[in-house]
């Protein structure tokens, strides 16, 4: 009974008293967050006992509003951090990125839970979310496939992240045998990232009409694929950015030393990602002929924009940033990079499509208020796990061991 | 490494299985349904005879008993807008000004031989019937409206102010149909500007009038090739575009568009484990020569690499 006692003291509570846990707890963030929380959660709520048009501003015109935008269709490739480190680590023997495995392991499992929460609050029916799984199989949609694949791979971040949470439970066995299906686990883990991140894309085959020419193309799925890639290395670096600023106490001291180093590594992956990512997007102008749609208003403008300010600038930055040896400027880039993706899938899943409509809008302020509301709690839960487990630092008492 | 290669395995054997089960029914051929459904239902919509009295949206919402409407069925003042179809109303008549004056367009479902909203459905919710129509499972749906996303007619409409909504569509009357009776819309017309019948029958009238008159109609049967053919097709006077028809539609059914997608799923299943098993062996050898070269037992290492090859 005491082991237990002195257990969740040390590891739920930080080692402190609970008075002081929780006088500790009052920081101008948390307020910050408690604020948003007491303002969104009631949305929540009110949103299952009215439907989803009292909170959120979808349409006939707009099936997906920007909840969804930012839920699945953001929330997925930004999430694609646990597969690029994973691949990095266990199949190509970059074991000097280790300090980065995990968190982007945290980051992946994390952002695919949330884009499941995201859907638990969109789907008119929420409570048969398990339909495709048990119930009834659409195998002719592209998006049965993302059902079983973004189960699925949650559950290998699950089995992928464990030896942290073994670790911090203390027990060896489990942990050894986490660790032993850790390849097997990765490999399974890109098959299903490369298969459901096209996927994504490719549900917008199926509307050739709906889509707009210049985002439209038969590559959209590669599209996607490409550019969960760079997206998924430029979220591993905005996270030991701001985990190491804003909670460096939670970090392995000898990682500050090798962390510059990695970030430029990560940075050059990410700049040769890019570069074919760029190329990739103007072969598609070509190829779809799109040419004279590229100076019309406001489309054509957007999309230039997207491709040259928001994919080739960040690119031209990762490359200065690594010839000179920059962190700080791939950082930024690493920002606008993730940026660039974030306006690439919203553009697809909302405003580009279905731009044949008229008069549509798109932004709700409850609706903004309850995806921030998700947001907020999903920093808080990273911040809790970050704060406890083995995840910027090793365990003590498993230090220097493989897994 | 024994070890992990079998769990891999079993690992990957769950997965396949699992997602093995995607290639399915997914395509019934378009000439499958053209052929062997020759006896499906349709409706043909001469849009040349309708002159906007409303009378079908009334007589689809009595028979679908849908909410009183915002406006009353003798308000033409509706035409002022471009209406689509709403979870409640599953028709509207909107009016044009096309080359040829004004024009009225009865718009509704137009049951897709191969519909998208089929093809999208992750819980097979849709189905197209052996009588034409296509119609959706309350019991299955789970709302999330992916189906709206493909339809290239905008016609799905879902009840966003309901906490259990439904999607809300045209059946073409599929419950009247079935007893011998018309549907709604079509036994309200006064001006026969709608007649529904068997699809190759009414292909036959619609060539037959365009034959007659062929200064009234344009030689084109708006729906026997569109999205891969459609249970509900129009004649008009003016160029489709003119009375709101999407003619970028094509002639494919919207599912061709995702077949390439789909049969490519089984391949990167094949292909990528072998190829990422690969670069783990790979990269495994590599670390174990670099670790011997650096490391005391040189010998010894150089006997064991060549004997066991590449591990």
């Amino acid at each position: 009974m005491n082991e237990i006692k002195e257990w969740v003291s040390e590891n739920i509570f930080l080692g402190l008293e609970v008075k002081e846990y929780l006088r500790r707890l009052i920081t101008p963030f948390n307020i910050v967050a408690a604020g948003i929380l007491i303002i969104g959660i009631p949305l929540i709520i009110i949103r299952y006992m009215q439907g989803l048009g009292a909170v959120i501003h979808g349409s006939n015109d707009q099936p997906f509003s920007l909840f969804l935008g930012w839920g699945l269709f953001c929330g997925v490739p930004l999430a694609a951090t646990g597969y690029i480190m994973a691949s990095a680590v266990y199949l190509f023997g970059m074991k000097d990125y280790k300090p980065l495995l995990r968190p982007a392991v945290l980051t992946g499992f994390v952002g695919y839970f949330f884009a499941v929460m995201f859907l638990l609050v969109d789907l008119g029916r929420p409570w048969r979310l398990p339909y495709p799984m048990v119930r009834s199989f659409g195998t002719a949609s592209i998006l049965f496939l993302i059902a079983w694949h973004v189960a699925l791979y949650l559950t290998v971040q699950f089995v992928e992240f464990s030896p942290a949470v073994f670790e911090w439970i203390n027990t060896r066995k489990l942990r050894k045998w986490a660790e032993g299906i850790a390849v097997g686990a990765t490999i399974f883990g890109v098959i299903l990232s490369t298969l459901h991140q096209s996927a994504l894309g490719a549900l917008y085959l199926l509307a050739p009409t709906k889509l707009h020419p210049l985002w439209y193309s038969p590559n959209i799925p590669i599209y996607f694929f490409i550019s969960s890639i760079y997206a998924g290395l430029s979220m591993i670096i905005i996270e030991s950015t701001l985990v190491y600023k804003f909670l460096p106490g939670r970090v392995d001291p000898q990682n500050f030393k090798v962390i510059d180093r990695l970030t430029l590594g990560l940075g050059k992956a990410a700049s040769f990602v890019m570069i074919t990512y760029f190329f990739l997007k103007i072969i598609g102008v070509a190829h779809g002929a799109d040419w004279h749609l590229l100076f019309t208003r406001p489309y054509g403008y957007q999309f230039l924009i997207e491709v040259f300010g928001f994919v080739l600038l960040p690119c031209f930055m990762y490359v200065f940033g690594v010839r000179t040896g920059d962190a700080k400027l791939i950082r930024m880039a690493s920002f606008a990079s993730v940026a660039g993706v974030i306006l690439n899938r919203l553009t697809i899943s909302m405003f580009a499509l279905n731009w044949e409509l008229p008069h549509r809008e798109f932004i709700a302020p409850k609706e903004f208020l309850v995806i921030l509301t998700i947001i907020t709690i999903e920093i808080l839960i990273y911040r809790w796990v970050v704060n406890r487990l083995p995840v910027h630092r090793e365990h003590p008492e498993f230090t220097g061991e493989e897994d | 490494m024994n070890r992990d290669r079998r769990k891999f395995l079993k690992l990957l054997g769950f997965g396949t299985v699992a997602l093995g089960m995607q290639p399915g029914r997914a395509f019934a051929s378009i000439d499958d349904i053209k052929i062997n459904r020759p006896d499906s239902y349709g409706v043909l919509c001469d849009v040349t005879r309708c002159v906007g009295c409303r009378s079908c949206e009334e007589a689809c919402n009595t028979v679908n008993r849908l909410p009183a409407p915002d406006k009353p069925f003798d308000d033409y003042a509706v035409f002022e807008e471009k209406r689509r179809p709403t979870s409640k109303a599953f028709t509207v008549v909107n009016q044009y000004q096309t080359s040829k004056g004004t024009l009225f367009r009865k718009i509704q479902c137009n049951h897709c031989l191969e519909p998208a909203c089929a093809t999208a459905c992750l819980v097979h919710a849709y189905q197209k019937m052996p009588e034409g129509s296509v119609i959706w499972d309350e019991k299955l749906c789970i709302g999330c409206r992916y189906c709206m996303h493909a339809c290239p007619f905008y016609v799905p409409a879902f009840e966003y102010e309901s906490p259990v909504p439904r999607i809300r569509k045209c059946t073409l009357c599929y419950d009247r149909i079935h007893t011998g009776q018309l549907p709604g819309c079509v036994e309200a017309c006064p001006m026969e500007a709608l007649i529904f019948g068997k699809r190759s029958d009414l292909i036959r009238i619609a060539r037959e009038r365009i034959r007659k008159s062929p200064e009234r109609y344009l030689d084109h049967v708006y729906g026997e090739l569109e999205a891969g053919g459609t249970s509900w097709m129009y004649l008009s006077s003016v160029p489709f575009h003119e009375i709101g028809l999407n003619t970028s539609v094509g002639t494919y059914p919207m599912v061709e568009y995702t077949r390439g997608f789909l049969s490519s799923v089984p391949l990167v299943l094949v292909i990528w484990p072998a190829l990422l098993s690969s670069f783990y062996a790979f990269t495994k050898r590599n670390s174990e020569i670099k670790k011997h070269n650096n490391g005391e037992h040189k010998e010894e290492v150089k006997n064991s690499v060549h004997a066991k090859g590449v591990e």
